[in-house]
């Protein structure tokens, strides 16, 4: 014969029996620190990308060359790409696993997003480290003025 | 069990709902653009002109105000993440959510209006 147990009132509610390190812990940890770092790294790129100079209007190939050529914005784009990507990437993750309620719905759309983040990170980070700010052959008028040289 | 005496339940707030509905809406933009951002700066790789092309599209009227919009979403996604992380690890923050929900839309603003008239005068060339 079985008795239902009544649990004590005065204990205290708790939400899963995972404690300690986890996966989804580790998730939510990693969303806080990174978006402190994309904080920054975003707020510098827009201010200078968007702020300085003539702003949007001064966007061009020159103006990309001339950035690249420096380690320093190689630098903060490569970290801006992966962490916003993969902070990105987390965020809609988690809408995901809010909002799709079919096993198969979830799954497909978690396949999409994981495929588009890494084609994107590796495209990004090609793209960062294989640029050539004077591509043999191209219009010298669009290209930066240190490649006259 | 959850309950309202246990202070489990989640019984409505309304600036920490509006501000999480905010925070996703904001998030899932900001994530797209992500997406076709890293695309069209990859044409840098195919030649000037194929990137200045793509590139001039965002010097256009249409793009510009696209552009307010989504400095508009990056910012209060910024903002509302510091807060967000202000209420989980300050001992104060979650007793001060509500203020501290104001305290982003005040820099926000601030922000937009430092923002909006400098892109505005690089839009129309002023």
């Amino acid at each position: 014969m079985s008795t239902t147990s009544i649990p004590d009132p005065s204990t205290r509610y708790r939400r899963t029996g995972q404690r300690g390190l986890n996966a989804e812990m580790l998730s939510w940890l990693f969303m806080r620190a990174s978006g402190m770092l994309l904080v920054i790294l975003v707020f510098g790129h827009l201010f200078v990308n968007l702020w300085l100079g003539q702003g949007v209007q001064g966007i061009d190939f020159a103006f990309v060359g001339g950035k690249w050529s420096s380690p320093f914005w190689q630098v903060w784009d490569l970290l801006m790409l992966w962490l916003g990507l993969i902070h990105g990437g987390n965020g809609v993750r988690t809408i995901i696993n809010d909002y799709a309620r079919g096993d198969r719905l979830r799954m497909v759309l978690k396949a999409l997003l994981y495929f588009a983040v890494i084609v994107t990170v590796i495209l990004g980070t090609l793209v960062i480290f294989t640029f050539d700010a004077c591509p043999a052959g191209a219009d010298p008028s669009l290209l930066p003025s240190f490649c006259e040289g | 069990m959850a309950s309202a005496q246990s202070g489990t339940l989640y019984r409505g707030d309304t600036t920490g709902m509006w501000s999480w509905v905010a925070h996703r809406i904001s998030g899932m933009l900001i994530f797209l653009f992500l997406l076709v951002h890293v695309l069209d700066t990859a044409l840098v790789r195919v030649s000037p002109e194929a990137y200045n092309e793509v590139i001039g599209h965002y010097k256009t009227v249409v793009f510009g105000l696209g552009e307010v919009g989504l400095v508009a979403a990056i910012l209060f996604h910024a903002l509302n993440g510091l807060r967000l992380i202000l209420v989980d690890f300050w001992s104060q923050g979650p007793k001060r959510q509500r203020s501290l929900f104001w305290g982003v839309v005040v820099v926000w603003v601030v922000l937009m209006a430092g923002f909006l008239p400098r892109h505005l005068m690089h839009m129309f060339g002023a």
